[in-house]
């Protein structure tokens, strides 16, 4: 069992716990991800590893409630257990001096680029973040990207908060203004990061993206979680969850994100029938 | 001389009573019902008790099979139960899985007139006997030895080799990746051949024997083996993790929405539940129109499991012939009684997408029987011209498993063969790295689930061995391995 010391709404659909988990803890490197059940009746889903603390033993995840799994999730407060918390999983991100590194993060995928970028600091990058979301309130960590990126851009599709744009426009202007800008790296819905990945083409810029794909054992056992990397079937989950962008099928990627729609509705009537919601 | 005399009134096997085939093709519950008492001594009563019985040979464990024979023909069912768990932590598993037609059964003296004793029967009625009379016996524990052994995979394996270590006193821990134990016997088999209460229940068994067992740990990214022996004071470490790596067939198609592999397909409906959708929560795609790629015993069982979820028709294609089929008989027999068409000398060419990024249909290519291969069968060969397609909308190749990557390459040391399985010395399982032991399909390739107790029971022995000495010498291995 897994308590959950800390819990933050950071907007109306998006959570942030942190997680008592020693040995995971340790472990835990910038771009790892890890597995959660919530209970016995429960799926295991990946979550995005938002940051980790060796010396207090925790992880901290960041999601957003989308279906049943996550809903119930959100319903879970501070001092409740999770019956299981699996990981580290994944290959963790290669981190390097590059020099100049634009880090892009959108929506909850803001939660992810965090340790990616700030180990990239560290590593005595020169790091421009762009973080976007739909609207004001779905962004979140502002200031803890500021801290950790010598610029920092923030985009609303709305225009309710920072400019009123999608990610890929600031991206496009910084990489036809920057020359010296070798690597990005891109966290979001699957569509962002397709468009990131067709942007930075144009500039022939290195781009590495993370793929939240489906994933049942998430150690490489079951391919629930299969893409294609360069006309190659890899499974995100011990392959990745980082790969090139420019050789990710990301049609094939949503595809596959969307085999259950019928499920997936069913489960969120059902529970919100128990839950008494409307 | 005597025993002709016997053969000539040979009574016929006691049949186990199974569920009708086209009421147990709609769930999940157990196929066979168990044999009561009476049926139990009637079919054991069938026993020549040789002089020098043939089928303790073919046991991959050594079981006492005339023993415990006789006990259950005097009546003694614990008894009975005792004497195979002597040498079978498993026996209730053990009696419902193993491929006995091919070990202790096939070399009955029985069989050569007719069929031999039901071992695998009388096997799981003495093991479920033992427990539902709650009459389950701890041995006694041995005095501490004071030494540490990691068991990395808690499938039969790494059950076996942990059962046996903990009776010579060693302080055992089991590793398991997944969120419950048991390995195969809990993700792979599915419950109506294997009940999930009955691995659950040999488990405890196990863990009361004093066996400690660590559920979540993905060795290889939790802690590494190196951690294990350095950092954690474990004096040996045993690699049991499985083959584990999904085939694809590398075909067209085969990433559509739709196409499981066979892992997958059983994962989901066995480890996580999902044929009680919603109850729980993990969701599983009930195909109308179902087809199985391959002819193994995970093949019978994923097609199997894809009648019981509802689907309308279920296709097995294979791309021999029956005969050549590896999966158990009594499986393949199964299949056929519940309605599952067997398309053989068949091969997948590619699968058809509904436009939506869904499956709707396979193109297979007929096959014919050509020379015979390495593995003795005959090959099959593409019969061109032949292309035709099955409509389908759930596909599940059951192809085996390659090794998986995720534990092996954390152990830069450890020799890998050209197939990426560990080398290790058939006897022993010691590798090349010092204190590091490894067996079942993670050294073979994919095999059985008694296979890899016999190789959980081995490495039990030769841990025992290395932990008095520290003792290592691979100097076979080292040799098979640069020929």
């Amino acid at each position: 069992m897994f308590k959950i010391l800390k819990k933050e709404e950071l907007s109306d659909i998006v959570t942030l716990f942190e997680i008592e988990a020693k040995d995971i803890a340790k472990k835990a490197k910038a771009g790892n991800f890890f597995v959660l059940k919530i209970h016995e009746q429960g799926e295991r889903i990946p979550l995005t590893i938002a940051d980790f603390d060796s010396e207090k033993g925790t992880l901290t995840t960041v999601f957003q409630k989308v279906g049943k799994t996550t809903y119930h999730l959100g319903t879970l407060n501070e001092g409740d257990y999770l019956s299981d918390v699996i990981g580290p999983l994944g290959m963790h991100s290669h981190i390097e001096n590059f020099g100049k590194v634009i880090c892009v993060g959108g929506g909850v995928g803001i939660a992810p680029i965090y340790p990616i970028t700030r180990a990239l600091k560290e590593a005595g990058n020169t790091i421009i973040s762009i973080i976007g979301a739909r609207t004001k309130n779905l962004i979140f960590w502002e200031e803890k990207m500021r801290r950790v990126s010598d610029e920092l851009i923030v985009t609303t599709d709305d225009g309710s908060y920072g400019r009123k744009a999608v990610v890929t426009v600031p991206l496009d202007e910084l990489l036809r203004e920057n020359k010296d800008i070798n690597l990005v790296i891109a966290i979001g819905p699957a569509i962002m990061m397709k468009f990131v990945c067709k942007t930075t083409e144009k500039y022939d810029v290195k781009t590495i993206v993370s793929l939240n794909s489906i994933m049942v054992d998430a150690t490489g056992m079951c391919g629930a979680c299969r893409i294609e990397v360069g006309g190659e079937t890899k499974f995100a989950c011990v392959d990745g969850p980082e790969f090139d962008g420019h050789k990710v099928d990301f049609d094939l990627l949503m595809a596959r994100q969307r085999m259950y729609p019928e499920e997936e509705k069913l489960a969120m009537e059902r529970y919100k029938e128990k839950m008494g919601v409307k | 001389m005597e025993e002709k005399k016997e053969e000539k009134k040979q009574k016929p096997r006691v049949k186990m009573r199974e569920q009708a085939p086209l009421v147990r093709a709609r769930n999940f519950m157990e196929v066979p019902y168990a044999y009561t008492p009476d049926e139990a001594v009637a079919e054991a009563s069938r026993c020549l008790a040789c002089l020098r019985p043939a089928c303790r040979n073919g046991c991959p464990v050594e079981v006492d099979i005339p023993s415990f024979i006789k006990l259950i023909k005097e009546g003694k069912f614990i008894e009975a139960a005792w004497k195979v768990k002597e040498k079978n932590a498993l026996p209730a598993v053990c009696g419902r899985v193993c491929p006995q037609e091919i070990q202790c059964e096939s070399l009955c003296i029985l069989g050569k007139k007719g069929e031999p004793i039901a071992v695998g029967n009388l096997e799981r009625f003495v093991a479920d006997y033992e427990r539902e009379k709650g009459e389950v016996q701890i041995p006694k524990k041995p005095k501490p030895t004071g030494r540490k052994v990691a068991i990395i995979g808690s499938g039969p394996g790494g059950l076996t080799c942990a059962a046996d270590l903990i009776q010579s006193g060693h302080q055992v821990t089991l590793f398991e990746a997944l969120h419950k134990p048991g390995g195969v016997l809990i993700y792979g088999i599915p419950e109506f051949r294997l009940p999930k209460a009955i691995v659950e229940r040999e488990v405890e068994y196990i863990q009361k024997l004093g066996v400690e067992l660590t559920l979540n740990a993905v060795i290889g990214k939790l802690h590494t083996v190196d951690e294990l022996l350095n950092d954690r004071g474990y004096d040996a470490c045993f690699i049991c993790t499985g083959a584990g790596l999904p085939m694809f067939m590398g075909i067209p198609g085969e990433n559509l929405n739709g196409i499981y592999s066979a892992n997958e397909f059983l994962t989901r409906a066995n480890l996580m539940k999902a044929y009680l959708f919603p109850e729980y929560d993990t969701p599983i795609k009930i195909g109308k129109k179902v087809a199985v790629f391959g002819g193994g015993n995970v093949a019978m069982d994923s097609a199997r499991v894809a009648l019981r979820l509802g689907a309308e028709k279920v296709y097995l294609v294979y791309r021999r012939s029956e005969a050549e089929m590896p999966a158990r008989k009594a499986e393949v027999h199964h299949a056929h009684e519940e309605g599952i068409e067997f398309v053989l000398l068949t091969n997948p060419t590619r699968f058809i997408d509904d436009g939506k990024g869904n499956v709707c249909g396979v193109e297979c290519i007929k096959m014919e029987l050509g020379e015979p291969d390495q593995s003795g069968r005959r090959r099959p060969v593409p019969i061109k011209g032949s292309e035709f397609q099955i409509e389908i909308d759930v596909g599940i190749p059951a192809l085996g498993t390659r090794s998986n990557p995720l534990l092996l390459s954390t152990l830069p040391d450890l020799k890998l063969n050209k197939r990426g399985y560990i080398v290790a010395e058939e006897a022993t399982g010691m590798t090349s790295k010092k204190g590091v032991f490894a067996g079942g399909d993670i050294v073979t390739g994919s095999a059985t689930v008694i296979l890899a107790m016999g190789a959980g029971r081995k490495v039990a022995n030769a841990i025992n061995e290395y932990l008095k000495w520290k003792y290592w010498d691979v100097s076979n291995l080292t040799k098979q391995f640069t020929v």
